[in-house]
């Protein structure tokens, strides 16, 4: 018998808990694969969120910590500092990173940490019950902006990829979509680079995750992805935002 | 013992925290703590240390809290409102049993408050501080020789206990200079290969540092499981000192840091009239001498609380006196700092 598809050693057997549909799932996946690919599974400390993903510490097979809402940034800062033969990464959801974490997120950022910080953004809050989150699209409906989001009022969504790129120092930023099988085979690419610059201490990979909330979106599964195709993209259009590692191996080959 | 240096208490905590063997620091700036952040900008780097200055008080007490559960020495220091803020991360930190060290050179509050020395964080330090069931283990030093020495010890404590650790001080002992011996040697870091985060090499387990669980029985267990630890704490931890005690005083005073200091000399000042007071001095605030003091405090006249602050520390005195003997309060708030005479003063006025 031949196997097809396993679970990665990147993983745990333990049953994950995320609703049918949800994503999570497979940016676990993603990132479990890239951990066994490089083969740095038995240095690698992940650092959990709080929200949906508060119980990644048990589904990553690598050593784990669960932190305080939105601090996961200075968390693997302090980690990396410490440990700099370790590869650190945080999973994050919208709430987490650029609401409560925002100010952690842009400094872990700007001073280049050499952390890999993945952020999945699916528009609301999930954990608590389908808050408003800031990444939440104009005129959305979420428990907290019933009347749908009003840009008057709370803002537009924020574009993490975009704001972070300003910055002069972090190394490489990208927005990927997990909505289809050929959109997420480009989302490992992202993942595993991400990692990749870790392991060679380019400095801060952040890798933004487009994802559905069909539970609090009140949507079928491929219904949610149909729509966040529809109006997550145009906000949130997939795409390099920054690559200072390539750029510079470009510039060597020009001077060369 | 080495030669004897002249140091602010700021500068004295932070060498001494780094002869201890402490390579990790994370802080943001503040009054009146400025020379211990400064002084470790500047030589964290000279050791191959990690000096960062954080975004806020919130990022540096969260990496404090990345490098505690890497199993390195660390530490922060703030002032009061910068204290506040740290609290969610001391909370998760003592939850997740991570050994850490955080310095308070209080300040003047409610609010923005002052810049002038108080103790008025006293309750925040003894009785927990952040959310949830839990105890930081608290110092509280009256030299800048004892300062710097807690250094080591809060390291040691927070090692051998997972947990963090307060060295709570003020304004007055981190601005005041005053000279300093440093030990030649200092406690080597405790193992902790069977718990911290990093390269999984040698071991068969993921460790895994987490404070979430749902079920409330798991919490409960988890929760006792600290508390058994705080228990051995308060049988082998407590430090204080007894002042005057052999001249069989009629009074007694309770003070500690910068409050004790100004209290002794006004014990001194009282001796050479005739009047006989006691001090119990904790040096651990948490856990608080409740049995020396409990022990000093039978068949008093009075006890005499005296802080810098409108009368935290008093309401440990009650416990411990229990009604044994009248207890009495003297305190100042604002950051106002009593001199000896009017220490002097409020003790007679208070002799029944």
């Amino acid at each position: 018998m031949k196997v097809l598809a396993t679970r990665p050693k990147g993983l745990t057997s333990v049953r994950q808990h995320y609703c049918p549909g949800c994503l999570h799932g497979v940016a676990h996946r993603l990132i479990g694969e890239s951990l066994e690919e490089l083969g740095i599974i038995e240095r690698t400390i992940g650092v959990a969120p709080v929200g949906c993903a508060v119980f990644a510490y048990n589904f990553f097979s690598c050593d784990m910590i669960q932190v305080p809402h939105g601090r996961a940034p200075a968390v693997a800062t302090g980690m990396i500092r410490a440990r700099p033969d370790c590869i650190v990464f945080t999973y994050q959801g919208d709430g987490d990173l650029a609401a409560i974490g925002t100010a952690e997120t842009i400094h872990a950022a700007n001073r280049n940490e050499n952390i890999s910080i993945f952020f999945i953004n699916n528009a609301v809050y999930g954990m608590t019950g389908g808050q408003m989150a800031p990444t939440t699209l104009p005129g959305m409906k979420a428990t907290t902006s019933p009347y749908g989001r009003d840009v008057k009022d709370t803002g537009y969504p924020m574009r993490m990829c975009e704001i972070l790129s300003e910055l002069e120092m972090p190394n490489y930023i990208e927005r990927v979509s997990l909505l289809s099988p050929k959109e997420i085979l480009k989302a490992k690419k992202a993942v595993k680079k991400a990692l990749q610059y870790n392991v060679e201490g380019k400095g801060l990979s952040f890798v933004e995750m487009i994802s559905t909330c069909p539970t609090n979106w009140g949507m079928e599964p491929l219904a949610a992805r149909e729509w966040a195709r529809e109006n997550m993209l145009p906000v949130f259009p997939p795409g390099l935002f920054k690559d200072r590692s390539a750029q510079g191996e470009k510039k060597k080959e020009a001077a060369s | 013992m080495g030669e004897k240096i002249l140091m602010k208490g700021n500068e004295a905590v932070a060498e001494a925290a780094i002869r201890a063997g402490c390579r990790h620091y994370f802080a943001y700036p503040i009054t009146p703590q400025s020379e211990l952040i400064e002084h470790m900008a500047k030589r964290m780097p000279q050791v191959g240390g990690t000096f960062l200055q954080a975004e806020s008080e919130v990022a540096a007490i969260n990496m404090v809290m990345g490098t505690g559960a890497c199993g390195k020495r660390v530490m922060t220091s703030s002032s009061s409102p910068g204290i506040s803020l740290k609290q969610e991360g001391i909370s998760y930190i003592a939850a997740l049993k991570i050994p850490a060290v955080i310095v308070n050179v209080q300040r003047g509050g409610p609010g923005l408050g002052n810049i002038a020395p108080q103790q008025a964080d006293y309750f925040q330090a003894v009785r927990g501080g952040g959310h949830g069931d839990y105890f930081t283990p608290t110092l509280s030093p009256e030299s800048v020789q004892e300062f710097a020495d807690m250094a080591p010890l809060a390291f040691e404590l927070a090692e051998n206990y997972r947990t963090p650790v307060m060295i709570l001080s003020d304004g007055m002992l981190g601005q005041m200079m005053e000279p300093v011996e440093f030990p030649d040697a200092y406690p080597a870091p405790r193992d902790c290969s069977d718990w911290c985060l990093g390269p999984q090499k040698g071991r068969d387990v993921n460790h895994i540092l987490n404070s979430l669980y749902i079920e409330p029985y798991d919490l409960k267990a988890r929760t006792e499981e600290l508390f058994r630890v705080y228990e051995q704490i308060r049988a082998k931890e407590v430090r204080f000192e007894l002042y005057n005690m052999g001249a069989d005083p009629r009074i007694l005073t309770v003070a500690t840091g910068t409050a004790a200091r100004i209290v002794k000399s006004a014990i001194d000042a009282l001796k050479e009239e005739g009047i006989e007071v006691g001090l119990v001095r904790p040096i651990t605030v948490w856990p608080f001498p409740s049995q020396a003091v409990a022990q000093a405090a039978m068949g008093k006249d009075v006890v005499i609380t005296i802080e810098l602050n409108m009368g935290q520390m008093l309401e440990d005195v009650r416990l411990a006196v229990c009604g044994t003997s009248p207890v009495e309060f003297y305190g100042v708030a604002g950051g106002v700092v009593f001199t000896p005479e009017e220490v002097a003063q409020a003790i007679r006025s208070r002799i029944p």
